[in-house]
């Protein structure tokens, strides 16, 4: 089986996908691709299609055309021979051991705490002990500055805070790549620096495979490798962030940036 | 002379001091219907509510069907039919099975409502959190939904419990010795009617004050942990 560690090809790639919901198409043939730790931000106006490439990749949307590749191996669809079949829940269960995701509201457990919510999968999952899985999520919490948060529960901390839990909770199942849903936008303005921080640090690894939906821009700048520009269902730009944002080609790119960047003109 | 106890028709108080032991013969089967038909109806409940979100709906149409069928018709119809019909059929039920039964059958189709407004509560973010863990299935369901839905169904269960206690009389009607027949024959027999059936509403009044008291304990000390459901 093929475990995302191949070396050739992009880790990502939407070869003419589909999706619709009911009559409104989301993705219009989209072709899009990631190369292995490329940290990647996709913008654009809202109903353009940006989540739904992270949600189809986390399995959590399916796709009506076309063939999405996971580390060159097909995430819908299974290989029978020369042809494709739907994917089983076996295949899906092991394409998604090579992604994690952070949701725009967080979606913690909340029942459990701070420190079971990183554990939970780990035990459950990847059969890690529960002592070693406990020792890794105490590191977890350390990266993003919550050690004496552990035995909380979600609801007793800030937005920040949990945000940067569900960060650690994704992180504790080794992912290779990391979507990040809106990270920020359920967050009160002064609790999204903490947040865009532990993403900065991050993006700072070398081998994570980092793909972000956010409206940023000043942060996507700064941490993306490239920037795409999502416009119904397709890629209208993309580019390296200088060229994007001081030098956008389509006049689609420059009034969308003109509308977030200088909102009160 | 009921179950064996004579009555004192002396004076009013001499008379209801000598029923009440035998009030609270039919106050046993009252509550033995009661828990006998509300774990029917527990158990019924939680199957109608798979069977309503069974992934075909042709599971699913004939289960909303059913219940729809049952919560709009009256639960004295639904008695008679399992207490006259069936044994028409060759089955025949002793009476308190088939009262315990139609009470059970009536409020499954409530429970089955309770059950899957409460697995519905849970917040969709929830499943796809887990999805995106990879835990399995099962363990979503018993470890991430269901402890977040027990909180909010236990409380409406136990609503169902102190309304099912109110609907047992009904099962006199089928022979059933519960407590207000039995007050009715007392009655019948001395024709003194108001003090066995003020007694009756009496002890129904306590019964359902501590109904209420156990259903309001169980809704703040359930162990909820960090889920905030208001």
């Amino acid at each position: 089986m093929n475990d995302a560690t191949d070396n050739r090809g992009p880790i990502i790639k939407f070869d003419k996908v589909v999706k619709r919901f009911g009559d409104h198409v989301v993705l219009d043939e989209l072709d899009f691709e990631v190369q292995r730790g490329e940290k990647v931000t996709i913008i654009g106006p809202s109903g353009s299609g940006k989540s739904t490439v992270l949600r189809i990749l986390m399995t959590l949307e399916e796709i009506n055309g076309g063939v999405v590749y996971v580390g060159g191996e097909p995430l819908w669809h299974q290989r029978k021979g020369e042809s494709l079949e739907p994917a089983g829940e076996q295949h899906l269960r092991q394409m998604r051991s090579h992604l994690g995701m952070v949701f725009q509201q967080f979606n913690l457990f909340p029942h459990m705490t701070v420190l079971r919510n990183l554990t939970e999968a780990p035990v459950q999952v990847l059969g890690v002990s529960k002592a070693e899985a406990k020792q890794r999520g105490m590191e977890l919490l350390e990266m993003v500055g919550l050690t004496d948060q552990a035995t909380k529960y979600p609801h007793q901390l800030s937005g920040g805070q949990q945000q940067r839990v569900g960060i650690a909770r994704a992180l504790a199942m080794r992912p290779k790549i990391m979507l990040f849903d809106e990270p920020t936008s359920a967050l009160d303005p002064e609790l999204v620096g903490e947040v865009l921080n532990v993403i900065r640090t991050l993006a700072d690894e070398h081998d994570l495979t980092m793909l972000l939906v956010t409206h940023e821009m000043h942060f996507a700048r700064q941490v993306s490798d490239r920037i795409c520009f999502f416009d119904k269902g397709r890629i209208k730009e993309q580019g390296k962030p200088e060229e994007i944002f001081t030098a956008p080609k389509e006049e689609r790119t420059k009034a969308f940036l003109k509308a977030v960047l200088d909102p009160d003109d | 002379m009921f179950f064996g106890i004579e009555w004192d028709t002396s004076s009013q108080w001499a008379f209801a001091v000598s029923i009440f032991p035998i009030l609270l013969h039919g106050l046993v089967v009252t509550l033995q219907a009661t828990v006998v038909g509300f774990f029917i109806a527990l158990i019924l409940g939680l199957v109608l509510a798979a069977l309503k979100s069974a992934p075909t709906r042709f599971i699913r149409w004939p289960a909303k069907l059913v219940t729809e069928f049952i919560r709009d018709t009256p639960l004295l119809i639904q008695l008679f039919f399992l207490f006259y019909v069936l044994p028409e059929f060759g089955l025949t039920l002793p009476a308190f099975l088939t009262g315990a039964l139609a009470l059970g059958v009536q409020y499954s189709a409530y429970t089955s409502e309770v059950y899957r407004a409460g697995l519905e509560a849970v917040a969709k973010g929830q499943r796809e959190a887990a999805r995106a863990l990879n835990l399995a299935s099962a363990r979503t369901f018993t470890h991430i939904i269901l402890p977040q839905a027990i909180p909010r169904i236990i409380p409406a269960l136990g609503n169902y419990l102190v309304s099912i206690m109110k609907d047992v009389p009904v099962l006199s009607v089928v022979t059933v010795l519960e407590m207000l027949g039995v007050a009715k024959i007392i009655g019948d027999r001395t024709g003194g009617y108001l003090i066995p059936l003020s007694m009756v509403g009496g002890l129904y009044l306590v019964m359902t004050i501590i109904a209420s008291f156990g259903v309001r304990y169980l809704d703040t000390h359930l162990p909820k942990r960090g889920l905030s459901l208001k």
